[in-house]
């Protein structure tokens, strides 16, 4: 099973009663598999955000239920405010904090290591090594929680997260608690006399609190030899496959580290090697220790920064540690020559035709743009910023203030823009700017894997819901030019675009249309469109569209069976040769 | 340590890469054998170029290392000599005749390499080409070309011919279970064509 379903399998048994959490890759599928599942009764809850998802949680668990919070890394970014001083607070149900990274951002904006939030926020941390790592990882991370009062950091990589293995599962386990909020200002209100103390207090569990992780069996080391490697997480796995036999081996799966027991290892060593990704976490700890015994690692230039490890790039650190005499893995160059294969905007997807108009209405202007999968709207050149969720409106009015003189148009998604987005808006109008915002309203959280949101009309376990009107919320922050239009309608949209370029203020445009691919799955068929070859012109306009079920030859559109029948196509083609297509 | 045999699937996002490791991993299961996985998830499955690991045995991480796979299955020409790096010289490549091409090469005119410049670049290796297309419209559906290869490669796998079809059974959505055997064993037999060829 996936590395997710492990871990969510894993909170059935060690009696969850409650899970909130923000899709974000890698992390989405742990509240995807906990709300489709019949093993144990528990709540479930997608929230409109990390923070919002965070405080849910440990709420919950200060009212005694076990609870998980899920988030990618950069997600914790916007949890990171509850995070440090939910430290403070503590908890008196478990409380488990999963927070994915992603080394070489497969699928993110940075290579941030949530092992630095948790030393920030003097939390522990467990950094599993495998899919079953990770799964037995869960039911110490919720009794731990418990037994020390604060919050749990577990800390998968995408290759644990996205991996699939398999998996000794246990059966979900029956124990329910009902939740029950006891009063104690001393601590819950965190005004400064309280917090005070309970800094004192939160200090007062670290120690003992790394012991314990030793204790408990996450750290691990066998002296096998005078050299020694130190790794963490899924790096420890590359590293079995590839240590000689003589060579020490300590693993680390858990943090705060217990300097003492670390310091007996590696002084019984004349030279230590770190593997590990991300952060050279571990390495600044073995540094602290090692006294005069030689340690290479990042710090040293032995082992990247940057990107993700596999068993040829920890041999080829060994070897130049001198650990292994050579790596032992060919490196043959791969074939660059090829054209490329990027991931691309689905046949049909309104996306594609909302910046088709956007491009038409606002032939030069800056357009910021958010983070889904939009962000694809960068191969259409309409995609000028993207760097944080929500993140496209604020940039937006900053531009818009700084004086540019162009038009300025910003793109996000419905849920992006119930996440952070609505605080910018809010903010843009307050403050005055000139702006457009096309919220591209597709009312799913399509990129991550088609999690609902409020603007769906069903919460995460299927229970229907009031869809939040996106108008009323533009409306309301002030915005007295929102329209609603149809992406597939270009001529609609166009002149809709055109009329806010006209207008002063911020205006908002809210092109609507369901995801190509729930719109599939929800049973909507259209009828597809084909090309009247002889019509056909060469002119390449359709082409330049960037409809994958649009191919060319012979100087000649085509369309595949890819097509969805969004017949936008046939709007762009100034030769009227491509309409619906008649089966014969 | 033990060797493991290590298996990369290549192709095009919505291809069926996924459940074609779904199925391999599902046949280990049923051989009660440990294996360990990697793969796309996320961006890249909007039609870009995708990789499945799966390594039988395994007793390390999921990630295969470049110039050390034991089999390659690519959905795709232009993604077998995309990622024919991962196998060694000698290396065994399976792989389906067509070529979808990648948008960019329309949008932008980019030149895209005929199948006969790529399988002259895919020499050192052992090749066996499968014509997936036409073998799964054969067993009923154009959708069950994972499945066609994954009985084209069966072969070359230390997996018992009857795990996997027990796994494709297993995997495969309920109404389809006929069609995917029967583009299983079609795959086998173009397979078994190469091997004795």
């Amino acid at each position: 099973m996936l590395g997710n379903e492990g871990i969510a399998h894993a909170c059935l048994e060690a009696n969850i009663d409650f899970a909130s959490g923000y899709p974000g890759t890698p992390s989405s599928e742990v509240i995807d598999s906990l709300r489709v599942q019949h093993e144990r009764r528990l709540y479930v809850e997608w929230s409109v955000n990390e923070k919002v998802a965070f405080e849910n949680a440990l709420a919950a668990a200060w009212c005694g239920l076990r609870a998980l919070v899920t988030m990618k890394h950069v997600g914790l970014n916007v949890a990171a405010d509850p995070l440090m001083t939910s430290a403070y607070t503590g908890v008196t149900g478990g409380f488990v904090i999963l927070a994915a990274d992603d080394p070489f951002a497969h699928s993110s904006q940075n290579e941030q290591d949530s092992r630095r939030y948790a030393h920030f926020a003097r939390i522990p941390c467990l950094d599993p090594a495998s899919v079953q790592e990770a799964h037995d990882m869960i039911a110490g991370a919720f009794s731990l929680s418990e037994e020390v009062g604060l919050p749990v950091m577990v800390r998968p990589t995408t290759r644990i997260c996205h991996s699939k293995s398999d998996v000794a599962l246990g059966p979900a386990g029956s124990e329910h608690r009902e939740g029950q909020f006891h009063r104690d200002p001393k601590q819950y209100v965190v005004i400064p006399a309280h917090t005070r103390v309970l800094h004192t207090k939160l200090n007062a569990k670290q120690s003992g609190l790394a012991t314990r992780l030793v204790e408990l069996g996450f750290n691990t080391a066998g002296v096998r030899g005078k050299t020694a490697v130190i790794a963490s997480g899924i790096a420890a796995a590359y590293v079995s496959e590839v240590i000689p036999e003589e060579v020490s081996f300590a693993t680390i799966g858990a943090y705060p580290i217990d300097e003492e027991w670390l310091a007996a290892f590696v002084r019984q060593h004349d030279a230590v090697v770190v593997v590990e990704e991300l952060d050279p976490v571990v390495e600044e700890v073995v540094r602290q220790v090692a006294g005069d015994i030689p340690v290479f690692g990042k710090k040293n230039g032995y082992a990247p920064r940057e990107g993700e490890l596999n068993p040829a790039a920890v041999a080829g650190i060994l070897a130049r540690a001198g650990v292994l005499a050579e790596s032992g893995f060919p490196a043959p160059d791969p074939i660059t020559d090829l054209p490329p294969r990027p991931p691309i905007l689905c046949a049909g997807c309104m996306h594609r035709a909302a910046f088709y108009a956007i491009k038409k209405a606002f032939p030069d202007a800056v357009y910021p743009s958010d983070i889904g999968c939009y962000t694809l709207g960068l191969q259409l050149g309409v995609v000028d910023t993207t760097i944080c969720m929500g993140a496209s409106i604020t940039v937006a009015s900053g531009i818009a203030h700084s004086g540019e003189p162009r038009d300025v148009v910003c793109t996000i998604g419905d849920s992006t823009f119930l996440h952070t987005g609505l605080q910018g808006l809010m903010n843009a109008v307050y403050n005055g700017a000139n702006m457009t915002v096309v919220i591209l309203d597709n009312r799913i959280t399509a990129m991550t894997g088609h999690q609902p949101n409020p603007t769906t009309g069903q919460t995460a376990c299927g229970v229907e819901s009031v869809p939040v009107s996106l108008d009323a919320i533009c409306r309301a922050c002030g915005v007295s030019f929102v329209e609603t239009v149809d992406p597939y309608d270009l001529t609609g949209t166009i002149e809709c675009l055109k009329a806010a370029r006209g207008t002063a203020g911020v205006k908002v445009v809210i092109a609507k249309q369901p995801c190509v691919i729930s719109a599939r799955r929800a049973g909507v068929r259209r009828k597809s469109f084909a090309v009247d070859t002889a019509a056909c012109t060469g002119c390449r306009a359709c082409v330049r569209f960037g409809c994958p079920a649009i191919e060319f030859a012979d100087e000649k559109a085509y369309i595949t069976d890819l097509c969805t029948g969004c017949g936008v196509c046939a709007d762009i083609c100034p030769a009227g040769a491509i309409s619906v297509e008649v089966k014969t | 340590m033990s060797r493991s045999f290590d298996i990369l699937i290549v192709g095009v996002g919505g291809q069926g890469t996924i459940l074609a490791s779904n199925v391999l991993g599902e046949a280990c299961l049923v051989e009660g054998r440990h294996v360990a996985g990697a793969e796309t998830h996320g961006m890249a499955q909007r039609g870009g170029s995708v990789e499945s690991h799966i390594r039988i045995d395994a007793a390390g991480g999921p990630l295969i290392s470049p110039g050390t796979a034991d089999l390659l299955i690519a959905f795709d020409m232009l993604e077998a000599l995309r990622y024919r790096h991962y196998l060694p010289p000698g290396g065994v490549m399976v792989a389906a005749e067509q070529i979808i091409v990648p948008t960019p090469v329309f949008q932008q005119k980019l030149a895209i390499p005929t199948p006969e410049a790529i399988i002259a670049r895919l020499e050192g290796i052992e090749l066996c080409r499968v014509d997936a297309a036409a073998l799964a419209v054969e067993a009923g559906s154009i959708l069950a070309q994972n499945i066609v290869m994954l009985g084209a490669a069966s072969g070359y796998m230390p997996l018992a011919a009857g795990s996997l079809i027990t796994a494709v059974m297993r995997c495969v959505p309920p109404k389809t279970v006929a069609i995917n055997v029967a583009a299983f064993e079609k795959g086998m037999d173009a397979g078994e064509a190469c091997r004795t060829a």
